[in-house]
């Protein structure tokens, strides 16, 4: 192994060999499982919100060394946030915290969007007492 | 940190009497070839002698069907393109085999769409290539057959004499790519009944930058790149002399360790298939079974449930150099054209690792590997959706199928929206 010489920025490489939320949330409020047609890949994230925020993900991932980055990324950004803000989460916010991914990786960050995406989607599914809680829900779950 | 190089199919280390040898002419022995003074003639002789040794590994007759290009491509390129052009009047038919490296794959594209007609031959669930269908492929405008000895890929040893003699009964020229069994595997231009053949030094241990193109006196071509009459009027520039030398000692070597290199890399592939095979579930071997169909530098596996570049980053990190077929790894996001030939399904391709074996591992090596790469397994099988949703029976596994649950392929395609390619 090399230090100096490897496929990926430090950030990313720590993302990929040390994932943060690895794993499933026993009683998720909300899953969401995506994959990318281009190559292959499945991102699964799991929510659990409560008053309106989202107080723990998780999530698994059947991908590359940038989508398991991205996906472990994309957690750790969303906690602490509500289901309005989450909703706005866009995956520019991946790329800049790994510090830059390849242009042809940039598709792993739009994977982790759109698994956080699914999971509140079913989030608001299951619980469609929160949508009147929450203005742009509605417009997701339709 | 211990460093197993498992990617020799890529790169070599020099031989330390390669690398000697080549030394006098980056100073010294510095001289153009093409000159008429003593500096070139010196290095002339220089290039009479690897060309020998180049001929000698190949068994050909004459250092002269010996023109060196700078690496595989190059080679491959003036094959393909050189005996197209140069039979243009006779036909425009060409037949290659749907596994063949992207040199040729994409040369003949090339001229495909300058007017060219190709016909595809398929191969079996191991990588072999159909007789049958290259027979009944070549037509009285086929000008040129392009098949490799060995799969760069999947490491199949294609039944070059057989295909040698189909060309031969048909009168049409035949180019072999030897570029993944030169060095490792006896190479015969006259039994293979080969009109071309191709390969390079940097995978038996001589420099990159040079390719090597035997070509019989009798097969037409012409030269794709113009300039000075260099290499017979085939290949026009200065030639790299250094590589071009030690490339020439690296073959030397090859003809004399050429039995015992392979017999101790065979060992080493049967000893860590046997390991995968056995420490690790789900886990299938993409083309023959180690034995007389397969080369024995090389092992292409397919773990399921995890994705090839992972893998390939994990062991990069505990001090294993390996290769991968996944999309991931590929900048098109395109599975390797050989898994698909073979007809792998696209996850077990998606979670492809490709070892290739050399003269300086060792059994430890290989040991150290196994353990290693069970672990890794482990590790991103914890990571991975599809391994959970396996084990509570959502999807089943295409290995080892257990009746329970949709296919991977299907899964792909429901939550991608859809169908994987």
């Amino acid at each position: 192994m090399s230090d100096t010489y490897t496929l990926y920025n430090p950030t990313v490489m720590e993302h990929f060999m040390n994932p943060r939320n690895m794993g499933d949330l026993k009683d998720a409020d909300g899953v969401g499982e995506v994959g990318a047609a281009a190559c292959g890949d499945i991102m699964k994230i799991s929510l659990k919100i409560k008053d309106g925020k989202i107080e723990d993900a998780r999530f698994k991932t059947f991908g590359c060394g940038s989508a398991i980055a991205s996906s472990s990324m994309a957690t750790e950004l969303i906690k602490g946030r509500t289901i309005d803000e989450a909703l706005k989460f866009s995956n520019q916010e991946v790329v800049d915290a790994l510090g830059g991914l390849p242009p042809v990786k940039i598709h792993c960050s739009v994977l982790a969007e759109e698994a956080l995406k699914a999971a509140l989607e079913d989030y608001v599914k299951k619980h469609p007492e929160a949508a009147s809680q929450v203005g742009a829900v509605s417009a997701v779950a339709a | 940190m211990r460093q197993v190089f498992l990617d020799h199919q890529s790169a070599t280390p020099l031989l330390p009497a390669v690398f000697e040898a080549m030394r006098p002419y980056f100073t010294e022995a510095f001289g153009n070839p093409s000159s008429l003074h003593h500096h070139g003639l010196r290095v002339r002789d220089a290039l009479k002698q690897a060309r020998q040794q180049m001929a000698a590994l190949i068994r050909a007759d004459s250092e002269e069907e010996i023109f060196f290009t700078s690496d595989g491509t190059e080679s491959a390129n003036l094959a393909i393109k050189g005996v197209a052009y140069a039979n243009e009047r006779k036909g425009k038919h060409l037949v290659i085999s749907a596994t063949e490296h992207p040199s040729v794959m994409n040369s003949v594209e090339f001229l495909e769409k300058q007017g060219w007609t190709c016909t595809r031959v398929g191969v079996d669930s191991e990588g072999i290539i159909r007789l049958d269908e290259l027979q009944a492929a070549i037509t009285p405008q086929t000008v040129l057959v392009a098949i490799h000895h060995v799969n760069h890929d999947i490491g199949a040893i294609q039944p070059i004499r057989e295909v040698g003699r189909i060309c031969a009964e048909k009168a049409v020229p035949l180019y072999v790519d030897c570029e993944a069994s030169a060095g490792w595997l006896p190479v015969d231009v006259k039994e293979f009944g080969a009109a071309l053949v191709s390969f390079s030094p940097h995978r038996f241990y001589g420099p990159k930058g040079v390719g090597v193109l035997y070509r019989n006196k009798k097969a037409r071509l012409v030269s794709i790149i113009h300039g000075g009459v260099q290499e017979g009027g085939r290949r026009a520039g200065t030639e790299n002399v250094p590589a071009i030398v030690g490339g020439g000692v690296a073959a030397a070597v090859a003809v004399t360790e050429l039995d015992s290199r392979a017999k101790h890399v065979a060992e080493l592939q049967a000893r860590l298939w046997e390991g995968l095979r056995s420490k690790i579930r789900f886990i299938k071997l993409n083309g023959p079974e180690p034995g007389p169909k397969r080369v024995p530098t090389n092992i292409n596996i397919s773990t399921e449930f995890i994705e090839g570049e992972g893998q390939l980053l994990m062991l990069d990190h505990q001090g294993f150099a390996v290769a991968s077929g996944s999309s991931c790894v590929s900048k098109s996001l395109k599975i390797s054209h050989v898994l698909g030939a073979i007809g792998l399904d696209h996850a077990l391709a998606q979670g492809n690792i490709i070892m290739t074996l050399g003269k300086d591992n060792t059994v430890e090596d290989v040991d150290y590997t196994v353990e290693t790469f069970a672990r890794i397994v482990t590790k991103l099988r914890g990571m991975s959706p599809m391994w959970d949703e396996f084990e509570r029976g959502v999807i089943d596994s295409v290995i080892a199928p257990t009746g329970r649950g949709k296919s991977f392929s299907q899964h792909a395609a429901d939550v991608s929206g859809k169908p994987a390619h």
